[in-house]
């Protein structure tokens, strides 16, 4: 496991760029596989790149000394990122995985120069020879959060902290609504934009303002805990984010979404290691494990438990589909009838709010 | 509108106006001596990883806020050895400062994300700060008051006391001054370190009262907004504080109109305004008779070199 920084990796660069490039292929040959990891944001922000961090700690877990991982982290979408992934390629890595939407292009670019190194891209949709892309299922995890906040919220308003309006976000208000209503058929989500993923000030105002008007159960998709500090503040529910965050508020942690890289890293870093590595375009949800939830709080109440963990299991077993029909718009009109189902190319790029949802 | 929401609305106002409030206020002080410090998001930033370190080490929220006066006031020391001792320009050293100021409070922050402390106490019994009405006088934090106290103390400062003066008179004529027995860069220097603390205690309100944590860029560019209130006060300490209090009503009211269903205007515009303000009145300013004309230090920004 080694540690490097955007300068150390300028630096080591150049060393790298002096030395006869067979030093570095030979014994990345001879020694163990070495796997890069690029993340957007620094290991410590408890959120989306911790989230890749911890998985890629399980994967060096795993194989031991068969493997060595290198990770930078802290990476800006832009110039940046294109440089740091062809460093990471040039140092020997043969399997880089980049962890941003941003990081697309820049992945597709190196990859044309490294033909023989496996990339493998979060979030995006671009693929090449040598590049497969992976997703994970949030809002089955919301599905999960929801059905739990239609039980416990007495008023039926959640409140919903938004960072920006793009179809990964809508989709997750949507399937949190659609759950909770299936508990509470009135139940209702106010939405508020802070227009960032990260302005914790700003976050846990707009927590605050929800909770102002009557919301007593706060969901967020932002990536600080200030929203859940917020709410402990004022005595209502909500839920963590990315991580198990119940440190920040122990009475109003209800239960988190938790995204669990590790598997996924596991089995692309075998097949790397079996030689039978293929790029892929995977889209995981709670059923392999790559989205997760976290304990539940003991304030929960045995039904709400079971509740939550008969909607998980259902959407692991595949009986349960959060986008099932009937579905309606804001408008009343209805987008899905009973029996069928939202499909994926459509959930990928939602845009509309199910009945229910105020934005 | 009930009286409870009304009553929050207050609330979340104050609390978005205050830290902009005390970094201001430190400052419209720097700015009277005729010093331009833009350091201010790196000192908050590094004041605000500073108050939550101290106050997860040691257990103490007040020992918290000491250090991060103190620690604002020492990265506020590395801008005026610059700018005043070494007449570097004043303007591309506050921004290195907040560049500095965010790495640094990252740099230091690394083994505090993830943690939480249980932040500051309230001064007044809890009769009062939970009562359902008198928590809108009474249930703030101490920083509140403590701005407060410090903008009347400010404004008493500059306009009542001796020190005061000699402060404006080096802002508006160093040369005069200087020439009448003033030191110059020793005001200055002692400007720049109030301005320093008063930044870096604005730095803790968000580590120890806002969000009680560190993360990193945790201030997310308030140190901007201060920048600009005071120039949209016009260098008055009172006009400051409302200014401050109708920052605060344009960076929360979008969001309680929007959690009650209202949407007016675009939020962009909103987040926008602050901003935008700011530059109508420095247009009024300019605009207006000679008198208000001087309102900005006639030193601002030159740099001051001692001569005969």
């Amino acid at each position: 496991m080694s540690r490097m920084n955007r300068r150390q990796i300028l630096v080591g660069s150049a060393a790298t760029l002096a030395l006869p490039a067979l030093i570095g292929r030979a014994a990345a040959q001879d020694g163990p596989l070495n796997v890069g990891f690029v993340y957007v944001g620094p290991i410590g922000d408890y959120g989306w790149s911790h989230a890749h961090d911890e998985a890629r700690k399980k994967a060096q877990e795993h194989f031991g000394d068969k493997i060595k991982t290198n990770y930078v982290e802290n990476v800006a979408e832009g110039p940046d990122a294109e440089r740091v992934i062809r460093q990471l390629a040039q140092q020997g890595n043969k399997l880089i995985f980049t962890t941003s939407f941003g990081f697309m292009n820049p992945t597709i670019k190196v990859a044309k120069q490294f033909p023989d190194v496996h990339f493998e891209h979060a979030t995006g949709y671009k693929t090449a020879d040598n590049v497969g892309i992976y997703n994970a299922r949030f809002y089955e995890g919301r599905a999960v959060i929801g059905t739990i906040a239609g039980m416990m919220s007495k008023s039926g308003k959640a409140g919903y902290v938004g960072s920006v309006p793009i179809p990964e976000v809508v989709r997750g208000i949507n399937a949190f609504t659609l759950a909770a209503q299936k508990v509470n058929p009135d139940f209702t989500t106010q939405v508020v934009w802070v227009n960032s993923w990260y302005d914790p000030a700003k976050e846990a105002d707009a927590a605050k303002a929800l909770i102002d008007q009557g919301c007593d159960i706060i969901s967020q998709h932002t990536d600080s805990p200030a929203p859940l500090q917020a709410a402990e503040q004022r005595g209502v529910y909500a839920f963590g984010q990315a991580s198990n965050m119940i440190d920040f508020a122990p009475k109003a942690h209800l239960t988190a979404i938790t995204d669990n890289w590790g598997p996924y890293y596991i089995d692309q870093i075998q097949k790397q290691l079996d030689g039978e590595w293929a790029p892929g375009n995977i889209w995981w949800g709670i059923e392999k494990g790559l989205v997760g939830i976290a304990p539940y709080n003991d304030i929960m109440p045995a039904d709400v438990k079971e509740a939550a963990d008969k909607v998980k299991n259902g959407i692991a077993s595949g009986e349960i589909h959060p986008f099932a029909g009937p579905i309606t718009d804001q408008s009343g009109e209805v987008k899905v009838p009973e029996g069928d189902t939202i499909p994926d190319e459509q959930l990928l790029g939602l845009d509309w709010y199910v009945k229910g949802v105020q934005s | 509108m009930t009286t409870a929401i009304l009553i929050s609305i207050i609330m979340t106002l104050v609390g978005a106006a205050t830290p902009i409030l005390l970094a201001a206020l430190g400052e419209l002080v720097v700015e009277k001596s005729g010093v331009l410090n833009l350091g201010l998001e790196g000192m908050m930033l590094i004041g605000a990883v500073t108050a939550f370190g101290v106050t997860f080490t040691t257990g103490s929220a007040s020992l918290g806020l000491v250090a991060a006066m103190a620690a604002g006031a020492a990265a506020s020391m590395i801008f005026a050895f610059l700018t005043l001792t070494l007449t570097a320009n004043q303007v591309a050293t506050g921004l290195a400062l907040t560049i500095f100021g965010i790495g640094l409070s990252s740099l230091i922050g690394q083994n505090f994300v993830g943690r939480t402390v249980s932040g500051l106490e309230h001064i007044f019994p809890a009769a009062l700060a939970d009562d359902p009405i008198g928590r809108v006088v009474f249930g703030y934090s101490p920083l509140v008051y403590l701005s407060l106290v410090m903008t009347a103390f400010v404004a008493w400062f500059l306009t009542r006391s001796r020190a005061g003066l000699i402060l404006r008179a080096i802002g508006e004529s160093d040369e005069a001054a200087h020439s009448i027995g003033y030191s110059v860069i020793r005001v200055r220097y002692l400007a720049v370190a109030f301005g320093g603390a008063m930044a870096g205690l604005g730095g803790a309100y968000y580590s120890l009262v806002m969000t009680p944590m560190w993360a990193d860029r945790l201030t997310a560019g308030r140190g901007w907004i201060a920048l600009a209130l005071v120039v949209f006060a016009s260098w008055r300490p009172l006009r400051l504080l409302g200014g401050a209090y109708l920052f605060g009503a344009v960076m929360t009211l979008e969001l309680h109109a929007k959690a009650a269903g209202i949407n007016i205007v675009p939020p962009e515009f909103l987040a926008m305004l602050p901003y935008l303000a700011t530059i109508v009145v420095l247009t009024l300013i300019s605009i207006a008779p000679s008198g208000r004309r001087n309102a900005a230090p006639a030193c601002l920004g030159k740099p001051f070199r001692a001569t005969g």
